[in-house]
């Protein structure tokens, strides 16, 4: 087995005379989390829907498990146990929890040879997946809309792992809630990481990237700009990477060399 | 949340009491209606509670409800289709111009019905263009009238055939064969959108077309579905109420379209998409059947009946969008609906 569970190679996308991202490498060993920072326009969003199968790369290779991969679409992704928690967590409001976590992976029977939703197996499975997840479990069968902003999290991210994911990303998770639902996140990267397994945090808040991630990577114009382990570095020394788009520790590594 | 619901007072339980009061009224406020307006009636016309005039009533809507399960699907996804009304003008034309050339019955039926799924899937291409569905069904309700009237040259043809009126007029196991296929539609409809993928699917793109895409749903295959889906049962609403009347006009359907709207959205599906409920749809349709009936009961200028029925739909559009936030909001704040899942935030 690859001790790399993924492993994009020379990745370029551009967008008409836009080059948002040139050449990039971004290594994920298994069960590993990584933090992604960098400015607005740095390519941290647009790498993540490359490797979440929402856009295609224009050139550069993507190997899952040492497997070269062909992601041209979010079920591709999601077959290969990548999955996405969106930033605006893509919630259908008006349905269920339950009907939110399986949309697109419905269980279903057969009856007189129609296939009927198996909504009682999908609530039981919603009902099991929160307490396996530490979680506190939302009335299933409530509609997602009248869930806080932190329970609507909980529901993204027990959708992206109930199907047995091997990588998690999650873009901007704490972007768009309250001091107490932020710690709840960070504990649930955390107990990710103790299945097993991945996750990619991209994130503009310095702190989350420090205190969940066990490596940072850093990119700014469409480039990876540098990577440390988190217990190797400092707020500081990221922050003048961001900023100022060099490594101080030239030559360095690119990535952690597999 | 135990001590805060013993903290509650007097007041703030008159409060949550009032809340649940409100809620079930917007929820169930159209089943009261009906339920007062047929009570009322009882008592104000002679001739109301009466088999006759139930079954009557049951065949006049039976067209509506065939329609309106379409319209309910298509709303589901955040639709709507304006054109139902037209293309039942056309289907009727077109079966009474092609009995008359003495085409079997069953082989006009079959035609019309693929001519009203095609209808549809035009409509449901535009949409899936990212046109509005409004102007796109607004266009349709312009043009498959003119078609009709080119087609009919303007005259209406009676039909004799037997076969063809048996689906307005006919019986079988002693029930109207209009109610019949009404209720069989009604029961396919409810049972695909609340117990298949497809039904769910089409709340999903209703709801939230982002969200449903990023799940991997095919949002184009759901809308051309949703509109071939409506232009079937229009096809099959045409065939009730022209086999009914027993001619084929190209002025039948007129204003039918609203019928359907106003019994979906007085039924509750959701204008904005997300929600839907066909057995609302159904109590709309007879609602609105009950009132003209009990209206042309007492004698009512028929002027007027049309007056009513705009009413009640500027009422049911209200009562769908404004009404229901509010209380919806309300109540939340009340406690009414329970919070659901305990306060992850305050933990």
């Amino acid at each position: 087995m690859s001790p790399l569970l993924v492993s994009m190679r020379g990745i370029v996308k551009t967008f008409g005379a836009v080059r948002a991202l040139r050449r990039v490498d971004l290594d994920v060993g298994h069960g590993e989390i990584v933090g992604l920072v960098g400015d607005n326009a740095a390519g941290k969003s647009t790498l993540m829907k490359v490797l979440s199968g929402v856009c295609a790369a224009d050139a550069g290779e993507i190997l899952i498990a040492g497997a070269p991969a062909r992601l041209a679409s979010p079920m591709d992704a999601r077959a290969a146990g990548i999955e996405m928690v969106y930033q605006d967590f893509a919630l259908v409001p008006e349905l269920s929890v339950t009907q939110n976590i399986f949309l697109g992976r419905e269980v279903t029977r057969e009856l007189l040879g129609f296939r009927f939703l198996n909504q009682p197996a999908m609530a039981r499975a919603a009902s099991e997946l929160f307490a396996r997840l530490g979680l506190r479990a939302p009335a299933v069968d409530t509609p997602v809309r009248t869930l806080s902003g932190g329970q609507q999290q909980a529901v993204a991210i027990a959708r992206a792992i109930a199907f047995d994911a091997r990588l998690v990303i999650m873009d901007e998770p704490t972007a768009s809630l309250g001091a107490t639902a932020i710690t709840k996140v960070r504990e649930t990267i955390g107990r990710l990481k103790a299945h097993g397994v991945a996750v990619i945090v991209i994130s503009h808040r310095l702190e989350d990237v420090l205190t969940t991630a066990d490596r940072v990577v850093v990119m700014k114009h469409g480039r990876v700009v540098g990577t440390r382990a988190v217990a190797d570095t400092a707020a500081e020394e990221v922050l003048h990477m961001i900023i100022a788009g060099n490594d101080p520790r030239r030559p360095a590594p690119p990535h952690v060399s597999a | 949340m135990p001590s805060s619901v013993a903290l509650k007072g007097a007041a703030d339980r008159r409060q949550l009491d009032r809340a649940r009061v409100a809620v079930f009224a917007v929820r169930y406020g159209l089943f009261l209606a009906l339920g007062l307006w047929m009570v009322a009636m009882t008592l104000a016309s002679e001739h109301f509670l009466s088999w006759l005039n139930f079954l009557n009533v049951f065949r006049q809507t039976a067209p509506v409800v065939v329609v309106a399960v379409g319209m309910t699907l298509v709303m589901a996804t955040a639709g709507i289709d304006l054109s139902v009304g037209s293309l039942v003008a056309l289907v009727s034309v077109l079966a009474a111009a092609g009995l008359r050339a003495d085409l079997p019955a069953w082989a006009v039926i079959a035609a019309v019905l693929v001519l009203g799924t095609v209808v549809g899937l035009i409509n449901g291409v535009f949409v899936r263009l990212g046109l509005p569905a409004f102007v796109v069904t607004l266009a349709a309700l312009t043009y498959l009238r003119g078609i009709a009237f080119v087609a009919s040259d303007g005259y209406a043809v009676p039909i004799a055939s037997d076969g063809f009126l048996w689906f307005g007029r006919g019986e079988l196991i002693g029930i109207h064969v209009p109610i019949l296929l009404a209720a069989v539609v009604a029961l396919v409809g409810y049972l695909l959108l609340n117990k298949t993928r497809f039904g769910l699917y089409a709340l999903a793109v209703g709801g939230r077309e982002e969200a449903a895409r990023a799940m991997g749903i095919d949002v184009g295959r759901i809308k051309l579905a949703v509109y071939a889906g409506v232009g079937l049962l229009a096809a099959l609403g045409g065939i009730i109420a022209t086999a009914r009347l027993g001619n084929g006009s190209p002025n039948a359907g007129i204003m039918f379209e609203l019928d359907v709207i106003t019994a979906t959205v007085l039924g509750g599906t959701s204008l904005f998409g997300g929600y839907a409920t066909v057995g609302g749809s159904v109590a709309g349709a007879l609602f609105i059947n009950f009132v003209r009936n009990g209206l042309n009961l007492l004698g009512v200028n028929p002027f007027w009946v049309q007056v009513v029925t705009g009413v009640i739909l500027l009422l049911a559009v209200l009562i769908n969008t404004v009404v229901n936030r509010r209380v919806a909001e309300w109540a939340r704040l009340a406690g009414a609906e329970p919070e659901p899942g305990g306060a992850e935030d305050q933990a």
